[in-house]
């Protein structure tokens, strides 16, 4: 290590590297971009929710003036997916539709307008097939099956673990609570439509500039898909106008122009339509979930059920992780002894959907934290304290074999308690007026990559030379997270120089290293982690060099604010573009590789690799909301949220993180969702989006947003550069949950399921003044056939992580007694 | 097809000549014909604010105006907001106080805050959140832009005293 004790860079407040860039007009996005001879693209769609396409005739379409070109189904016979178990979507649709908007003929034109005119004559003979349109019909119709393959009938994924007897601990608890709670799906919207240009570039390889936050596998499946070598494809992912999940799949419009681009030998270029944005969706999984909890009388959890049941949409997409993520998490925050989760997700004529901001883990999150708020209660205790008797412990393990490092969950929940005056508020407030807390904790990458490998997770390359400047190169996507800034901010403080010093290319397959790309909030970890690495080494050059000029050694160098000097005497001083010279004259040119990948992950039982990070983030968050009884309109005057981000890297950028997350939150909470409805039989019946359109999808705006008072805990974590966690995601998860609690502790409702609306209170109202239980949200749980679970014991019952199971392999519950 | 119309436009300042088809927006003309592709869409149904410039000051939705309305009137866009290489204090405010996370939104929202500081040169802190209503932000959460523009009021305010 440098002799430099103080961190000059790292926890800073400064302008973001590319702040300058986006308040020019100068960043460039995908629609941004233009090449000469560039033609456009416009995709048909189904008006169908399911159907077999029985013919298909383009010849009108092709005859078009200005037409170069239309493909089909019959031209990408290859399917793709994000996920190598669920390789079920195709470029175009060949035989079957499986909801409305899906992708059917392409055309390409000199202009949008003659490519608009030539798909209205493309003739499609449809013979429509029964629909699903939501999980209960999924698990009643086994036929038709959306898809030929996942569990059986329209189950995709079905799935069961089990870590201790948790029906014994159950049995033995003072108390069990049950609930049923409903999270409604929701979208993205991010501002920025996707879009993608492809192009064959002079030396004959293929260039896709596009709005993606994953360019590492979307180069894969664009090989697969094209069946051409990798080697010979080049995916930019230009810089994101907002991605919260919705850019992560590999989009079917760019695999089209990538196809048209090379049929054509000129550049092809698309930018979906709003309405379009919707259909492709990729969006918050609608869940069903039931709790059944065990606590003692004095308010510590003993066992916990949880079931959960996804509404996946059309096609696989990331489900097969978003089903396990509706659970893993869970055990993060609280001890928890013991722990059954079963989870299924079906297939349903809508839009698939996918991962947004938190993945799969809001929605259960919103079920434990109401479920919480009606425990303490329940128990007679105040929320904050029941959930500081429990907070889990640093270091530790979950009884599903997560391994814990750092945590400030304890210290969160004091700060927001202590900043909002939440004592001197919950259950004192007037009628009308109520304060909720929640709490969640998230993962900082996933340990796993999403497919099987043993190669870095993240790779970053470090070039300097003689004129002392720095390029690095990362294949990490900037989606407006501000990971260009983490990149050159760890860059910089290892070599001693500004932020303004560092020349920093990302998100290019042909000529940044892989890295995995933006998801799972894994950037600044991972790709900081191998930056670390890689200025470090550079540094040792660089001091190795400097040393023999200061007549010191290495170790005795310290690098700081574009210095270079022996740390036991300052006076005298080399510049840093004049050590990087005596490096280069001594080591010949300079550079460094640096890469990262998680540890392994204690866990060996199938289905322990979701939900392994290298660290874990922490929230709490406390929402006070005033709720007219009359109308059932929800004010949120104001929101308080403390996050455990082990090292803020820019303060100001990570505050910045939080609030848009709270906003985020918030807007789930109260109004964001991805509705449905039925067409009346005369017109198909067809399932279609009520609100394809960013007017009717609702969405907060600067007047209905509170001031969001943000707490930065900084508890550092040892795998994380610098300590620094996740800020991203985890901040949203809170939220949904404290505006439920807060709204009980106004007007005495439960509102069990997301959103939370003026309709939903009023008839909860209704019922109270009837009488009945106040609250609305899901009747039952459906029966869902889960399998038996696998049965893994916990760490503290003297498991090893693997699975139990008898001579015969099949899950067995009891561990064998040593001979 | 109809014929192009071949128009002078005056923008951010300068005067640039241009031939559209005449259902053209100005959203479309400024950055298809124009090269001007500062000015963003989200929507191009007026729902979102992406695309606001100010037109004769005013904070106008450029795909809601066509280009041929725009004949003799002054537009003004993101590219013209800087000084030589010197941010105009809304733009460095915004870059410094985590007012743009994705930048999608921000030469929209920053037109739009122009549009009021070049009125209201001190505006509540309400008055900033009403301005800035019509434009949608999926990052921020708006604190920090509200924030950023205040800032930009008082820096604006101090270099004229």
């Amino acid at each position: 290590m440098s002799a430099k004790e103080r961190l000059e860079v790292v926890g800073q407040v400064r302008r973001r590297v590319d702040g300058r860039g986006k308040t020019t007009g100068q960043t460039r996005f995908a629609d941004d971009l233009a090449l000469p001879r560039m033609v456009h693209c416009k995709l048909l769609r189904s008006p169908h929710p399911h159907a077999v396409i029985e013919e298909i005739h383009t010849e009108k379409a092709k005859q078009h003036p200005g037409v170069h070109l239309v493909l089909t189904g019959k031209d990408f016979p290859i399917p793709f997916g994000i996920m190598p178990v669920s390789q079920d979507e195709y470029a175009l649709a060949n035989v079957r539709v499986r909801y409305v908007g899906d992708p059917v003929a392409a055309v390409i034109a000199k202009d949008e307008q003659t490519a608009l005119e030539a798909i209205e004559l493309i003739e499609v003979k449809y013979r429509p097939l029964p629909t699903i349109s939501d999980p209960v019909e999924a698990l009643e119709t086994a036929e038709p099956r959306i898809h030929d393959y996942g569990e059986r009938g329209n189950i995709h994924r079905n799935q069961a673990h089990e870590f201790g007897d948790v029906e014994e601990a159950l049995a033995k608890s003072d108390h069990v609570f049950e609930d049923t709670f409903f999270f409604q799906g929701n979208t993205h919207l991010p501002m920025e439509q996707q879009a993608s240009l492809a192009a064959v570039e002079g030396d004959g390889k293929l260039l896709l500039s596009t709005s993606t936050q994953n360019p590492h596998y979307l180069h894969r499946q664009l090989a697969c898909v094209l069946q051409m070598p990798a080697s010979q494809i080049r995916v930019i992912a230009c810089n994101n106008g907002g991605g919260f999940g919705g850019k992560c799949d590999p989009a079917n419009h760019e695999m089209v122009v990538s196809k048209a681009a090379l049929l054509l030998g000129r550049p092809v270029k698309i930018c979906l339509t709003r309405e379009e944005v919707f259909y492709q969706h990729r969006g918050r999984h609608p869940v069903l979930m039931k709790f059944r909890t065990g606590v003692t009388k004095e308010g510590k959890l003993t066992g916990m059920h949880l079931q959960t049941l996804l509404d996946g949409g059309g096609y696989g997409s990331h489900g097969a992780a978003s089903t396990f993520y509706t659970g893993v998490l869970t055990p993060v925050t609280y001890e928890l002894p013991r722990f059954k989760f079963e989870a299924c997700r079906v297939f349903t004529n809508k839009p698939p959907c996918g991962p947004k901001r938190g993945h799969g883990t809001p929605q259960p999150r919103f079920g434990q934290e109401v479920q919480l708020d009606k425990i303490a209660e329940k128990l007679g205790m105040d929320p904050a304290e029941l959930r500081l008797g429990m907070v889990t412990k640093d270091n530790s393990l979950t009884a599903n074999w997560l391994r814990i490092g750092s945590n400030g969950l304890a210290e969160c929940i004091r700060e927001v308690v202590r900043r909002s005056n939440f004592k001197e508020k919950h259950r004192k407030l007037p009628h009308g007026r109520g304060v909720g807390l929640a709490c969640s904790a998230y993962m900082c990458g996933a340990g796993v990559s999403i497919y099987w490998n043993k190669m870095p997770h993240s790779g970053v390359q470090l070039l300097l030379d003689r004129s002392g400047q720095v390029t690095v190169l990362c294949g990490a996507t900037e989606i407006g997270q501000g990971s260009d800034d983490v990149l050159a901010a760890i860059v910089a403080e290892v070599l001693g120089i500004a932020t303004s010093e560092v020349r920093v290319l990302t998100g290019d397959t042909g000529l940044t290293p892989v890295d995995l790309g933006s998801y799972s909030s894994r950037v600044t970890v991972m790709m900081g982690n191998a930056a670390l690495q890689a200025a470090t080494r550079v540094r040792d050059q660089i001091t190795v060099a400097a040393a023999e000029q200061l007549n010191t050694l290495p170790e005795r160098v310290v690098l700081s604010q574009g210095r270079v000097f022996a740390a036991e005497d300052p006076g005298k001083t080399l510049s840093f573009v004049e050590a990087v010279a005596l490096a280069e004259s001594k080591f010949g040119t300079l550079g460094a590789v640096g890469s990262y990948a998680p540890p392994k992950a204690p866990g060996k039982y199938k289905g322990a690799g979701a939900g392994p990070s290298p660290a874990y983030s922490f929230s709490a968050c406390v929402v006070e909301a005033e709720v007219d009884p009359k109308t059932g309109w929800i004010t949120v005057p104001k929101i308080w949220i403390a996050h455990d981000v082990g090292r803020a890297i820019n303060p100001v950028h990570v505050r910045g993180q939080v609030i848009g997350s709270v906003y985020m939150g918030l807007g789930e909470a109260l109004m964001e969702e991805q509705a449905f409805r039925r067409l009346p039989p005369k017109l198909s019946s067809a399932l279609v989006h009520k609100i394809p359109s960013m007017l009717e999808y609702k969405s907060l705006t600067s007047l209905d947003m509170p001031e969001v008072d943000v707490a930065l805990v900084e508890y550092p974590d040892p795998n994380c550069p610098f300590g620094a966690k996740e800020a991203g995601q985890g901040p949203l998860l809170p939220v949904m949950p404290a505006v439920a609690n807060a709204v009980y502790d106004a007007v005495g409702v439960r509102i069990d399921e997301v959103p939370i609306t003026p309709e939903k209170i009023l008839k909860a109202l209704e019922l109270k003044s009837q009488g009945k239980p106040a609250r609305v949200g899901p009747e039952n749980f459906p029966a869902v056939p889960y399998p038996a679970p696998r049965f893994v014991l916990p760490p503290w019952e003297g498991g090893d992580g693997g699975e139990l199971k008898s001579a015969d392999g099949t899950p067995a519950r009891k561990a064998k007694v040593a001979a | 097809m109809q014929p192009k119309l071949h128009m002078t436009l005056k923008v951010n300042g300068e005067e640039v000549e241009a031939s559209f088809a005449p259902y053209k927006t100005l959203l479309e003309v400024l950055r298809e014909d124009l090269d001007l592709t500062g000015t963003k869409h989200g929507c191009e149904l007026g729902e979102c604010g992406a695309c606001a410039v100010l037109i004769d000051g005013e904070p106008q939705l450029a795909c809601l105006v066509l280009a041929l309305e725009c004949e003799g009137r002054s537009v003004q866009t993101v590219e013209g907001l800087a000084n030589g290489t010197q941010l105009h204090p809304l733009q460095a405010a915004f870059a410094d106080r985590g007012g743009s996370q994705c930048g999608y939104c921000t030469p929209g929202m920053l037109m739009t805050a122009k549009g009021l500081l070049d009125k209201e040169p001190q505006p509540s802190r309400e008055r900033i959140r009403e301005a800035i209503a019509g434009n949608i932000c999926r990052c921020t959460g708006y604190n920090q832009i509200v924030e950023a523009i205040e800032a930009a009021a008082s820096e604006l305010a101090g270099s004229k005293r």
